[in-house]
């Protein structure tokens, strides 16, 4: 190619394109006319469609959680012309100087821009919105806007379903611009880890309105806009009524309930009280609503059974049993005589010396303080800390020590002390199992939370595993898609070692420290427990598990400051899992009387002024 | 040695002609497209319309002083310019400020401006004046390939950093001036045909394109005389593009993140995006479609009077054209702009010294990438690069910049005829 030609190749491309735009032009401004329309006195207006958000029902189909249309008033800045101010405060019901400012605020906003469109009040009242859809043709550039919000039927569950409230930037940044200023999203409970389901896919329409703020219809037939998808509906494992149950028996008491389904991992029901009525963060006043509890000295807001640990008390004694036999330090017939006690850790008057069936049935603290011993001090490893290792490696199959990975926000992983930290109070080989004995007894180093409690029952009830607890059942009707919901993690006990030490379970119930719970006609095996609380009354605490074969339910409950573990945690344990076998739990009238009546509120009050 | 002043006459009128219809009906668009009843006065600098007409008397300035400089400073100061754009171009790595996401700007007293603009004519002056050296022989020799490679790659990278994606690939419209210098044809061609494969690649599945190729590769070797190495040759040519098709294909579908390949696919049409830079084009085919086949008529314009095509004063100015001037105002427009680039190709090509004509090939390149893009992006025939119209659209920064760029060859040009002179002396 000659340098003529080169020139000449560089003036065809020159050409070719000249041409190209000038036949493009042709097409858009001669022969395609839509455009024409598309700009008489027209105005394209990106409006976003809110998808509903997607419903929530209990195990059984009841509808929990549902929406309600509010409205927001929105404007497009660029094309607000010739407003009458007066009259559009009139209708607002708002002054000057509040529509100055909201103007001001609007224009200071992240992504502002006058062309594109921007709330410019929230959530305003069905009275405005009739005054102001009246007068619409006056206003121009402005429109209103449908949302949702939630409604609860119930007062119940609020730690479980949590809520919704508007983005934050950091949420709008982290979606990538899908979220706009002023959108909901979850943010605890249900309503937050499942935000990609319950919150749908928001759609756009784009409508062409002329100079009086008339509709035009759609622009291009609506070839640009997209539907708006909705969330999907989420049946959770709770049961209503057991919910509801509940949270009236633990009225006016500090603690929580857990109960499980062993086979499936299902939460039946999660209670954590002081509660409050979900319907408080609602609308326009959820902030200051919020503000309100989130200062309340009873902490309302904080969900006890997944993040509060509490010592286990004595119903550490039932893994320990089952350590110990894995550990083949312990056999059913291992006896140890007790005589009020094991060296500085006392004990109650009972029969001596018993073997494992029976020292589980009166919690003997001497036996079980022995089998700790026996455990940690265990011959065949070299080191305390590799025999700790295995206690360790045990209790932390149970489900302790880490989160369990429920599907709520805000687990706590409850303590569980590796061997290290015992090395580092007391150095290297240099303790052994009279240096950690109060853990034998299910206290000190030890913190488990009320999830955990009932999760630990699930794996006992199970025979030797559970399931990760869950509380979302059914997505769109299929079952929850996460494999860890279906997946059985086996304990490091064998299931053989089980047996006894649910008969001695059993035996608490029928015979023993819990005589309170029993209901006739259901075998319950359980373990009651009291937490000492340095800072008050001891803790009580209960788990259990029914019936004996095939278990329909494992339950845990605490109740702070309330003594021991027959007195409150165990007849509440008892109603609740009556009302989820029976479905009733009005049998026993002077027990259920008694619980609901009860009230615990100022007892670690008193105890706290009194330690002051 | 004395200064030789260009004559007044061997100035190339027509070129200094259209540089002014182009910058006053820039001026005119700018007006037009941020008018309102309420600031009506053109002199009034607190809008855009009235800074533009200062930066147009900074450029005429300017403009005139590289006229009255003497021709051999160019060639002289070459590298030095080049060095310095590249300086300012790492400045602003490091002091730049942001504006509209794109951190290519720095700010002098008070002003701001983009030294990504002013690399371009820093970058053409350093071509022109390596492979114009003595003894250089583009076409033959491998070194001065990589050399003038280096040279377009260097600036590319920084504004690459500075996250000005259309800047950087304006510096591809050197390749046409290489081709000039001697890059092969075929390489042009296969650089064509690559890009083509890339993007079927995204369009269709790998496993058709693969078939079409072998059955055109098939069809090739039935109708040409066949001899081994052909044969080979032909095979050899459909696996590798047979690779590289699936390659990116896969990194397209496993390395790519989501939000990155929505981009993709809206710049090929295969998804409509009508919310981000799709509802830009949207607004902007309205705008010039609206226009009809005579326009509304100065300040006639409604959609630009709403401000609906954003950006209109900058990277859209071609919608207030096509909207208040319709398809004739539009076509006079194309018209006048490709004969501005023929002029300026026809004076490079007249040039004696090979300095002052490959600038001038770089001037006409630069210019017509510009056009390229930014006016197929308004009629929805080009992605949303955003880089400004030449010498129309908003901006002091970019007319200052164009106008250094287009008066230097100006310049240049003036002296044709001394060159031949001194080349006897
Ligand atoms: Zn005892």
């Amino acid at each position: 190619m000659n340098n003529f030609e080169k020139q000449r190749t560089l003036l065809i491309i020159f050409i070719s394109v000249a041409l190209i735009y000038i036949a493009r032009l042709f097409y858009l401004q001669v022969v395609d006319e839509s455009y024409v329309f598309y700009a008489q006195n027209n105005v394209l207006q990106e409006q976003t469609i809110y998808p509903a958000r997607g419903l929530i029902y209990d195990r059984n189909g009841e509808l929990l959680v549902y929406n309600d249309a509010i409205y927001d008033l929105s404007c497009i800045p660029d094309q607000i012309k010739n407003l009458d101010t007066l009259e559009f405060c009139r209708v607002l019901n708002m002054n000057k100087e509040e529509f100055i400012s909201t103007f001001a605020r609007l224009k200071r906003q992240k992504g502002y821009s006058p062309w594109k469109p921007i709330v410019f009040q929230r959530q305003i009242t069905i009275p405005t919105y009739a005054a102001f859809q009246e007068k619409l043709f006056d206003f121009q550039g402005f429109f209103v806007e449908v949302r949702t919000d939630r409604k609860y039927k119930h007062k119940n569950a609020a730690h479980v379903m949590g809520y919704i409230g508007e983005v934050t930037d950091r949420d709008i940044e982290k979606s990538n611009g899908y979220y706009r200023m002023g959108d909901f999203i979850g943010i605890s409970g249900v309503e937050r880890i499942y935000e990609k389901e319950l919150g749908g896919i928001k759609g756009t329409r784009y409508v062409l309105v002329d100079s009086k703020n008339r509709s035009q219809g759609r622009y291009k037939n609506g070839e640009f806009d997209t539907a708006a998808i909705a969330g999907k509906n989420i049946h959770l494992s709770i049961d209503q009524k057991l919910q509801a149950l509940g949270e009236e028996l633990m009225q006016n008491k500090m603690g929580s309930i857990v109960a499980i389904e062993p086979k499936t991992g299902e939460v039946l029901a999660l209670v954590s009280t002081p509660t409050y009525d979900p319907n408080l963060l609602v609308g326009r006043e959820r902030g200051n609503k919020y503000m309100e509890l989130l200062k309340d000295k009873d902490k309302p807001l904080f969900n006890r059974p997944i993040s509060a640990p509490y010592p286990p008390g004595s119903i550490f004694k039932i893994i320990m049993s089952l350590m110990g036999q894995q550990e083949k330090v312990l056999t059913p017939a291992t006896s140890y005589g007790c005589h009020h006690g094991y060296l500085f850790v006392g004990c109650h008057a009972h029969g001596s010396p018993l073997a494992l069936r029976g020292a589980i049935a009166v919690s003997c603290n001497a036996y079980f303080c022995q089998v700790y011993r026996s455990i940690i001090n265990n011959p065949r490893y070299k080191h305390v800390e590799d025999a700790y290792n295995e206690f360790y490696k045990h209790a932390y199959s149970f489900g302790m020590g880490h989160a369990l990975g429920i599907d709520l926000y805000g687990e706590g992983p409850g303590v569980l002390k590796k061997a290290t930290y015992f090395d580092k109070i007391y150095g290297r080989h240099r303790w052994q199992a009279l240096t950690t004995i109060s853990m034998g007894i299910g206290q000190g180093e030890l913190g488990i939370t009320p999830l955990q409690m009932a999760n630990a029952t699930a794996a006992v009830a199970n025979r030797g595993y559970y399931i990760t607890p869950h509380i979302v059942k059914k997505i769109n009707n299929h079952a929850n898609p996460n494999p860890a919901f279906n997946t059985k993690h086996w304990t490091t006990i064998d299931t053989s070692y089980f047996p006894v030490v649910i008969d001695g379970m059993q035996d608490v119930i029928e015979h023993g420290t819990a005589y309170v719970a029993r209901i006739p006609g259901i075998e319950i095996c359980g373990k009651t427990g009291t937490a000492q609380n340095p800072h008050g009354k001891d803790h009580s605490i209960f788990f259990a598990f029914a019936p004996k074969t095939n278990p329909k339910i494992a339950i845990a409950v605490v109740v702070e400051n309330s003594g021991f573990g027959a007195t409150w945690a165990a007849p509440i344990a008892s109603l609740m899992m009556e009302q989820y076998l029976t479905g009733k739990h009005d049998t026993r009238k002077a027990l259920l009387e008694r619980m609901l009546k009860g009230n615990l509120t100022h007892r670690n009050d008193s105890t706290a002024t009194k330690t002051k | 040695m004395t200064v030789q002043q260009p004559k007044p006459s061997r100035i190339d009128w027509i070129t200094l002609m259209l540089y002014y219809i182009l910058v006053i009906a820039g001026l005119f668009c700018i007006y037009a497209s941020v008018y309102k009843d309420i600031h009506p006065n053109i002199w009034d600098t607190s809008e855009n319309y009235g800074k533009q007409l200062i930066w147009i008397g900074i450029s005429s300035f300017v403009g005139l002083m590289i006229l009255l400089i003497d021709e051999k400073f160019f060639y002289a100061f070459a590298y030095p310019i080049y060095g310095i754009t590249i300086v300012m171009l790492l400045a602003v790595l490091v002091v730049g400020t942001t504006v509209n996401g794109s951190s290519s700007w720095i700010e002098i007293g008070g002003m701001r401006i983009q030294p990504a603009e002013f690399a371009k004519f820093g970058t053409a002056l350093a071509l022109a004046k390596f492979l114009s050296g003595y003894n250089v022989n583009y076409e033959k020799d491998r070194k001065v390939q990589i050399i003038s490679a280096a040279i377009l790659i260097l600036p590319m990278l920084i504004i690459l950093l500075q996250n000005e994606t259309g800047s950087t690939l304006v510096f591809t419209a050197f390749i046409l001036v290489l081709f000039r210098e001697g890059l092969p044809g075929w390489i042009l061609l296969v650089g064509f045909m690559l890009g083509v494969l890339a993007i079927l690649a995204l369009l269709i599945k790998p496993l058709y394109i693969i078939i079409g190729l072998s059955v055109l590769a098939v069809l090739f070797l039935l109708l040409v005389r066949r001899t081994t190495q052909l044969i080979w040759l032909t095979i050899g040519t459909v696996m590798v593009a047979g690779l590289m098709v699936s390659s990116i294909d896969y990194v397209f579908a496993n390395v790519m993140q989501a939000h990155q390949r929505t981009r993709i696919n809206v710049l090929l049409g295969k998804e409509v995006d009508i919310k981000g830079a799709g509802y830009n084009v949207q607004q902007s085919k309205i705008a010039i479609g609206s226009g009809g086949l005579w326009g509304k008529g100065f300040l006639q314009g409604t959609q630009n009077k709403f401000r609906f095509v954003p950006e209109q004063s900058t990277d859209f100015i071609f919608c207030t054209i096509g909207e208040e001037y319709g398809f004739a105002g539009s076509v006079l427009f194309v018209i006048l702009y490709i004969y501005l680039l023929f002029r300026l190709l026809v004076m490079a090509e007249r040039q004696r010294q090979k300095f002052n004509r490959i600038y001038g090939y770089s001037v006409v390149c630069i210019l017509f990438f510009h056009f390229v893009i930014n006016v197929g992006m308004t009629l929805g025939l080009m992605p949303v690069i955003g880089i400004p119209l030449p010498f129309i659209s908003y901006g002091g920064s970019a007319l200052l910049s164009f106008t250094i760029l287009l008066f230097i060859f100006i310049r240049l040009d003036a002296n044709r005829v001394n060159e031949l002179r001194g080349a006897y002396d």
